[in-house]
């Protein structure tokens, strides 16, 4: 009895049904079991308009339980309207701990970037997808870029990016600038920066791709190959900034631009708060106010 | 009746904790392949259908995943009846067109190619395997490498289908189609995606 009544409270744990979560349970097992392919699933309406992660809250609300530990962030920071609401949202659909440290978090779900800290083998990061089909721009029609994954025909992306050479001189793609993994499926890794690209390559955490509106889920397994696409005279670069983080001195890490007053002033600082923050906290500073004369390439 | 009542009891105890539970054993286990999951939540199905087989079909199957069992597990009705009763499935006599399998005698198993192995655009309407095993050590030496695995990884588990290995390397050639394969005995869970390596060590 006492069972009974605690599964009718529990029905509902992370605000899905057992029949949408086992659904799309095994959306995610196919995915780990290839790497990179889109898999369809029945999306469902969320309490949040699309454009708010419904695909990466799907995935996490699919995947968390009592034990997790949860992290959202949202261009970097913990402390975004999105990222406050998902975070919120979890705090009381699933009575989920969460955590701003990227190092106690057993699931961060991610818009925009990746964490500059190292993940872990047993962390999962999750990722809101707005469009998942990296061929989309080239080929709007769904069976074509089906095919196309299918055959392993990928002339029509490799064109695309030549063609930004041929017209910029490098390759202007920034953001959601395409991969392949496992030297199989060309994939989009969601509208991180660049930058971002090289940690997806054999990190040491399970990388999952939700797309609410799209209706996919793909996923990278630890410890897989991923490579940003490039041609051999034009090798693949990230970003680079000229100088470090205006509070905590980081370099090699992502930078966001801050404007501090209306005559121009501006300086750089970490995109990752949490990084940021940590970096400040064990004493590291940096050339706060300074004006900013950094620009990103 | 106690048939039924056999049918109707050993479900999870609390279901939707311990099935998410289950799942991120499967998931972990597929996600890092080789690596033995253990201490996940398990229901009492009837024999010879396995504790921790019947966890993966309660984390995992309902009406919309069709079950084929093995010869060994088709001989207890009650094997079909639980699994009716708890998930929903339906119970398909070819092989061909299940989502899930349950094998109760690996070694006798027939071959992985009479399973569904997705088409190429769309690799995920494949089969997943679930074999009983006695053992995760003592079989012939596997190692093991490709993604989730950082450098290589070492099993030995017993019994595994006959000429396992060759016909693992043929489930490699039809990537991305092919099957996935969970490994379950009392001492944990190991995933096998299709993604997986296999090189048999001789002797
Ligand atoms: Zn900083």
């Amino acid at each position: 009895m006492n069972a009974h009544a605690e599964n009718i409270a529990q029905y509902n744990f992370a605000y899905l049904d057992e029949q949408t979560k086992r659904m799309i349970r095994r959306a995610i097992l196919k995915a780990i079991a290839i790497p990179g392919y889109q898999v369809p699933f029945a999306s469902r309406e969320m309490p949040m308009p699309y454009g708010w992660g419904t695909g990466g809250v799907q995935v996490t609300a699919s995947i968390i339980g009592p034990d997790d530990v949860l992290k959202v962030i949202d261009q970097g920071s913990d402390d975004t309207t999105n990222a406050v609401s998902i975070r919120a949202f979890f705090q009381k659909v699933a009575e989920v701990a969460v955590t701003t440290e990227t190092g106690k978090a057993s699931i961060i779900q991610t818009r925009h970037r990746i964490p500059e800290e190292p993940l872990k083998a047993g962390q999962v990061l999750v990722y809101q997808v707005p469009i998942p089909e990296p061929l989309r721009f080239l080929e709007p029609r769904e069976t074509e870029t089906r095919k196309m994954h299918a055959l392993e025909e990928y002339g029509l992306m490799h064109v695309k990016l030549y063609e930004d050479i041929a017209q910029h001189g490098h390759i202007a793609t920034t953001y959601a600038y395409p991969v392949k993994v496992e030297g199989r499926y060309v994939m989009d890794p969601s509208p991180t920066p660049k930058f971002d690209n090289p940690k997806m390559h054999m990190s040491a955490a399970l990388q999952l791709f939700g797309a609410g509106r799209e209706k996919r889920i793909y996923a990278i397994p630890p410890y897989t190959r991923v490579e940003s696409l490039d041609f051999e005279d034009h090798p693949f670069e990230v970003q680079t900034f000229d100088q470090p983080c205006a509070l905590c001195g980081g370099a090699g890490v992502y930078l966001d631009e801050v404007v501090l007053d209306d005559a121009g002033g501006r300086m750089f600082v970490c995109s990752d708060t949490d990084y940021c923050e940590k970096r400040q906290a064990e004493g590291h500073a940096g050339p706060t106010g300074s004006p900013g004369e950094g620009e990103v390439q | 009746m106690d048939f039924e009542a056999l049918a109707m009891e050993g479900g999870f105890a609390r279901p939707v904790l311990e099935a998410q539970s289950a799942f991120r054993a499967l998931m972990d286990a597929l996600a890092r392949p080789g690596t033995s999951m253990a201490g996940f939540p398990v229901p009492g199905p009837p024999a010879p259908l396995s504790p921790e087989a019947g966890a993966v079909a309660l984390a995992l199957c309902d009406p919309d995943t069709p079950i084929w069992l093995d010869a060994a597990m088709r001989e207890e009705n009650a094997v079909a009846a639980w699994l009716g009763f708890h998930t929903g499935a339906p119970i398909v006599a070819h092989a061909a067109e299940a989502h899930f399998a349950f094998v109760a005698d690996p070694g006798d198993l027939i071959g992985l190619e009479n399973f569904a192995q997705g088409s190429q655009d769309y690799p995920d309407r494949s089969a997943t395997l679930v074999l009983q095993v006695a053992s995760l050590e003592g079989g012939p030496a596997l190692r093991l490498a490709g993604p989730g695995i950082e450098t290589e990884r070492a099993i030995a588990p017993r019994p595994l289908p006959r000429h396992f290995a060759r016909q693992w390397e043929q489930n490699n050639a039809r990537f991305p189609r092919g099957i996935d394969v969970l490994l379950v005995c009392r001492e944990g869970l190991i995933g096998l995606p299709r993604t997986v390596r296999i090189h048999q060590q001789e002797g």
